[in-house]
């Protein structure tokens, strides 16, 4: 599956989240669909963006929160996964997209192309729910389950090292930072119950 | 363990005054009486981390989110963090209020401390991040409050030294 045919099919239930993503390809896909104000764009600080989806989590249990995730940013801060087990917020769903590369620089591969498997370190990180799914059917079937469970979910997703032709967009980060903190003062926090 | 207990409250007590809801903490042995307070508080939500990058995006999130919070480290902690204070809590304009203590510093007999407490004070300079010392109780409310608001209002990380003189009684 692609990146961007993954994200086409979850789209339209974002726009009830509140979605954190990483820097390069998965930032400029989402932006190519339509930019919200609840996106965040980490576009660097590379691991975080899951460390900052548990922040939001936690301050903001009434609101659905969904990170998009990499393979390379995962790997470079599994601890976190570890983090995320512990406190379990029932209101965050990790999406972790797995080119098995570093796709945004040049391409080369991560560990996950030799085997690491990031379901199985969720899971024996102590994640409630975990789904492993390599088509776009499925993808979107766990995603709309994950919404709905209640529970911490990670899902990898398996996709193909391919992304956008340019990275960079007209959202310059600090707008991004200062218009997605306003939706967050104004969220009134029915989201999740109405989704 | 002589870690002043009086004291811990003292800061603990600070931030609570400053409406601090969330901590991020990483054990060491200076903070071990300010974690169980907050792991005995209802109204402090602890996060405990596998590594003290994380509570840069943690408290970022809470930040955006609308919660204020403060991170406890050491100051090996604090140099496990810088990639993730400047790219995220520099980029994108993030308030931080980092309490590190100052390990390594006069009086320090753990050898494998000294190294880290060589470096903290030039890198806090070289990553403009403004510093003070908490090392005695009447200045250690006033320093805290004028710590957060700074960092609120200039919207950047700002540490307080946790010192030897405040922390610990021999």
């Amino acid at each position: 599956m692609l990146r961007i045919e993954a994200l086409q099919a979850i789209y339209p239930r974002l726009e009830q989240c509140v979605v954190v993503t990483i820097m390069g390809a998965v930032s400029a896909e989402l932006q190519s669909l339509g930019h919200r104000p609840n996106f965040f764009y980490l576009q660097h600080a590379m691991g975080l963006a899951s460390s900052m989806g548990l922040g939001i989590a936690l301050a903001r249990p009434e609101l659905q929160v969904v990170v998009l995730d990499g393979d390379g940013s995962v790997l470079m801060n599994l601890g976190g996964l570890t983090t995320l087990a512990r406190y379990q917020p029932r209101n965050l769903v990790h999406v972790v997209f797995d080119n098995e590369s570093l796709l945004s620089v040049g391409g080369f591969p991560t560990a996950t192309s030799t085997g690491s498997d990031l379901a199985g370190i969720a899971r024996a990180s102590g994640v409630p729910r975990v789904a492993s799914v390599t088509d776009l059917e499925p993808f979107a079937v766990s995603f709309a389950e994950a919404l709905a469970a209640d529970q911490l979910t990670t899902i990898v997703a398996k996709v193909e090292a391919r992304g956008p032709a340019v990275f960079l967009t007209d959202l310059p980060l600090l707008e991004n930072r200062f218009q997605f903190q306003r939706y967050l003062k104004e969220a009134k926090g029915t989201e999740r119950s109405e989704r | 363990m002589p870690v002043s207990l009086t004291n811990s409250r003292l800061i603990y007590d600070s931030l609570k005054a400053c409406n601090i809801r969330l901590l991020s903490a990483l054990p060491e042995t200076w903070l071990v009486h300010l974690i169980r307070m907050a792991e005995d508080d209802p109204e402090v939500a602890l996060v405990r981390l596998a590594k003290e990058e994380e509570g840069v995006g943690i408290s970022a999130g809470a930040h955006l989110a609308g919660v204020k919070s403060a991170m406890l480290m050491q100051n090996h902690g604090f140099l496990a963090s810088i990639n993730g204070i400047v790219s995220l809590a520099h980029l994108y304009k993030i308030p931080l209020v980092m309490l590190i203590s100052y390990r390594g510093e006069f009086g320090e007999r753990d050898p494998w401390q000294t190294q880290g407490g060589g470096v903290t004070e030039s890198l806090l300079q070289t990553l403009g991040i403004p510093y003070r010392f908490l090392e005695h109780p009447d200045h250690v409310a006033t320093r805290i409050g004028k710590a957060q608001a700074l960092a609120e209002s200039a919207l950047k990380p700002v540490a307080l030294l946790l010192c030897r003189d405040l922390m610990w009684e021999e």
